[in-house]
């Protein structure tokens, strides 16, 4: 057994934290959130040069910038934080001790040494190949290094995740039924996350010694198939990991309890099984694979993909609803939503994640893993604002509404300016939905992504984009700016807190952190028999919303010259 | 007990399903065909299909092509540089050559009738983007791509990169009239 010395419990919210898990979870927190900040902050001076009316910098310092954004937010920040999570669901919620506390500073130091020595090598100049990095295109050979020792530090980190669960089970520290459906989401996340860590070994290693000279051929359609495996898959991490975080929030704010377990833990099963395949829907506008290649794993890997999703998309809602309909809102189809906590960020940062992840990032996911609607998609200004809502909108929206909680419970310091708190959210949240929606929209004129200028300067043959084109870039900038200042406020304000925010001590604060549970059942609840009619109702919203706009897609192909 | 705890019945798979979410997953299931089908059923009866021709090349073969084509059928030359402008018979082979940083050449074609286009690219990735149409394509080196189209208006479309290739990228830019 665990030394008993060697635990700590949280006054507020009765979860016991092991304290090498507890500083692991806090240092993988704070590097994800400065790498949110560096991300951040090269993000703005992206959006001013891609605002045609600013038109900031030169190209070169573009493409050098646009590649340290994509790694910097899209894998640092995001599996930094992910790391912390898969700790906290594993040894906090199991009341487990961390396996093998060493090997996960290991990882958490070979993360850190990849992760800069990557971003070394952006910075050097020599390296803007973007994320993405298709050969025959190179970059200097410590760029490949450092992704491919930070996946080696972040793969130790899975694996130290369940060791957690093994020594948990074994010792029965929560008893001997199931792992809680958290921690269940968590390692769906884990097992996607290796799988995706092995595809990225399997092209990048094989691309690192063709860099400095071992291998003389890399295929470049291979490379597109392989780095996708890695690519897409990694967005899976990120969908399993912030639903946990839905549902976690859900706990914590409501005391919810799922549905039912069966359906919600199936919905992530589908994800295991279904997701690593649909990263074909990356290919589907390529040379060389088949129709009916494309066609197999598009929709039957990815559209099943998309059905677990759909589920937690009423699923965590539902949740939501019965425990609220339990405490007395259970007046009409939405008083529960009505009288839910507006004013709370971690339950606003959750909602508008749910809502931003499923209208914004779901629906427009499945217009492009489509094969022929792919066509008048493909690398346009569409593709980053579809994964900027399910990223940026989606995950990173439920980490900050997360990370609102952990401050008092992990750090043990107040949040400063709870005032502002309330807003950020909302700004961020807002932002994120105009930046996303005329990003798409400029995209949907043909306006090209990782686009230097788009009025052509220096071009042999001009193309005029129509004027609405400039429109939307503008007002998708004026979006960024504000999303850029929620962005902004959440790190000023985290740094703060964890810095100088007061202590909260070792005893019980007088706002309750953790609601009680709800008692099991949905009995008695609802309107006419359904017991969340309100969920029902904004999901099938949701469905009329997802068939008009795919069925509008299609006319638009429909116009287009004939393709055979 | 919540989401953060073990659930409350151990045998938790054996407990009964909620009825919206059997009828959720139902018609979510039956959404989920009906946009298979929309694949395979645009195959068949839509107009705007990729085909499966392509073949692996390099640099050499594809541009010999190329050559064999501008020299065939060259109506004449545009733009300070001279680039040929070809106008290919009806139904015949089209080539387009991508590279750091051009398009070449400048295609002439009629309006209704169907070519095969062939495309591919002599260096990196590069982005077949047609404008203001919105057809995009992949081009990826060592691979030829081939693909029948039937341009349904007439007009000036500018062929856009839109893959990343270096610092020249914005200024990649090729031309397509149609009569």
């Amino acid at each position: 057994m665990a030394n008993t010395a060697e635990f700590r419990t949280c006054p507020d919210t009765g979860l016991k934290f092991h304290k090498p898990a507890e500083t692991l979870m806090k240092l993988n927190a704070v590097a994800g959130i400065v790498f949110l900040l560096v991300g951040g902050v090269i993000g703005l001076l992206v959006l001013l040069t891609r605002w045609p009316a600013v038109h900031l910098l030169q190209a070169d310092m573009f493409y050098m910038l646009l590649t340290a954004h994509g790694i910097d937010v899209l894998i640092f920040w995001i599996i930094f934080f992910e790391i912390a999570v898969l700790y906290f669901v594993s040894s906090t919620l199991l009341s487990s001790r961390l396996a093998g506390p060493r090997w996960a500073w290991l990882g958490f130091i070979l993360m850190v040494v990849g992760s800069v020595m990557t971003n070394v090598a952006v910075f050097q100049g020599k390296s803007s190949v973007m994320m993405t990095s298709y050969v025959p295109m190179a970059a200097e050979p410590h760029f490949y290094l450092g992704l491919i020792l930070f996946a080696v530090g972040a793969l130790i980190g899975c694996f130290v995740f369940l060791g957690t669960l093994v020594i948990a089970r074994a010792e029965r520290t929560y008893g001997d039924g199931s792992i809680p459906l958290v921690t269940f989401g968590g390692l769906v996340a884990c097992i996607i996350a290796i799988f995706t860590i092995a595809s990225g070994a399997i092209i990048l290693i094989p691309t690192f010694l063709w860099k400095i000279g071992y291998i003389n051929y890399i295929d470049p359609l291979m490379y597109r198939v392989i780095w996708w495996g890695m690519g897409h898959s990694s967005q899976q991490i990120n969908v399993s990991a912030h639903i946990a975080v839905w549902y976690a929030i859900a706990g914590v704010v409501f005391g919810a309890k799922p549905l039912s377990e069966k359906v919600s833990r199936m919905a992530f099963l589908l994800y295991i099984l279904f997701l690593q395949l649909a990263s074909a829907h990356h290919l589907l506008s390529d040379p060389g694979l088949s129709s009916e290649w494309k066609i197999f794993n598009t929709s039957y890997a990815m559209y099943l993909a998309v059905l677990a999703s759909m589920i937690h998309g009423l699923t965590v809602p539902g949740a939501i609803e019965a425990a609220q309909r339990k405490r007395g809102f259970n007046k009409g189809l939405f008083e529960w939503l009505r009288k839910a906590p507006w004013g709370n960020p971690s339950f606003s940062g959750m909602f508008l994640s749910l809502i931003i992840f499923g209208f914004l990032g779901g629906i427009t996911g499945v217009m492009m893993g489509t094969e022929q609607l792919n066509m008048i998609i493909h690398n346009t200004l569409y593709v980053p604002g579809h994964f900027h809502a399910t990223v940026v909108g989606g995950t990173t929206l439920a980490f900050m509404a997360l990370t609102y909680w952990l401050v008092p419970v992990l750090f043990r310091r107040d949040v400063v300016l709870p005032g502002l708190a309330k807003w950020q959210p909302y700004l961020f949240g807002f932002g994120m939905i105009g930046f996303t929606l005329f990003m798409m929209g400029a995209g949907t004129l043909g306006v090209p992504r990782r686009h230097w200028d788009i009025s052509f300067s220096g071009a042999l043959f001009q193309h005029q984009y129509p004027e609405v084109a400039y429109l939307m870039l503008g007002l998708m900038a004026i979006s960024g700016l504000l999303a850029i200042t929620g962005g902004a406020l959440f790190v000023l304000q985290i740094v703060a807190s964890v810095l100088f925010g007061r202590r909260r001590g070792e005893s019980k604060g007088p706002v309750a952190l953790i609601a009680e549970p709800v008692a099991p059942g949905v009995h008695g609840i609802g309107i006419g028999g359904i017991s969340v009619p309100g969920t029902l109702v904004l999901a099938l919203v949701f469905l009329v919303s997802f068939i008009l706009y795919y069925f509008v897609n299609w006319k638009y192909l429909s116009q287009v010259w004939g393709l055979a | 007990m919540s989401s953060l705890q073990p659930p409350v019945e151990r045998i938790w798979w054996k407990e009964p399903i909620e009825g919206v979410e059997l009828f959720w997953v139902a018609i979510a299931l039956v959404w989920a065909i009906v946009m298979f089908v929309m694949m395979p059923y645009w195959h068949v009866y839509g107009k705007q299909n990729l085909s499966n021709e392509a073949y692996r090349t390099s640099p050499e073969t594809f541009s010999n092509k190329v050559k064999a084509m501008v020299d065939q059928h060259t109506v004449r030359k545009e733009t300070v540089r001279e680039i040929p402008v070809v106008h290919p018979p009806e139904g015949s082979d089209v080539y387009l050559l991508a590279r750091l940083w051009d398009w070449y050449p400048i295609i002439e074609l009629e309006k209704d009738k169907t070519y095969r286009l062939h495309l591919s690219s002599m260096d990196w990735n590069h982005g077949f983007s047609l404008q203001p149409e919105n057809i995009n394509l992949q081009v990826v080196p060592g691979y030829e791509m081939v693909v029948k189209i039937t341009p349904n208006k007439s007009g000036e479309f500018t062929i856009v990169c839109n893959e990343y290739c270096g610092i020249g990228h914005h200024a990649m830019t090729g031309k397509i009239y149609v009569k």
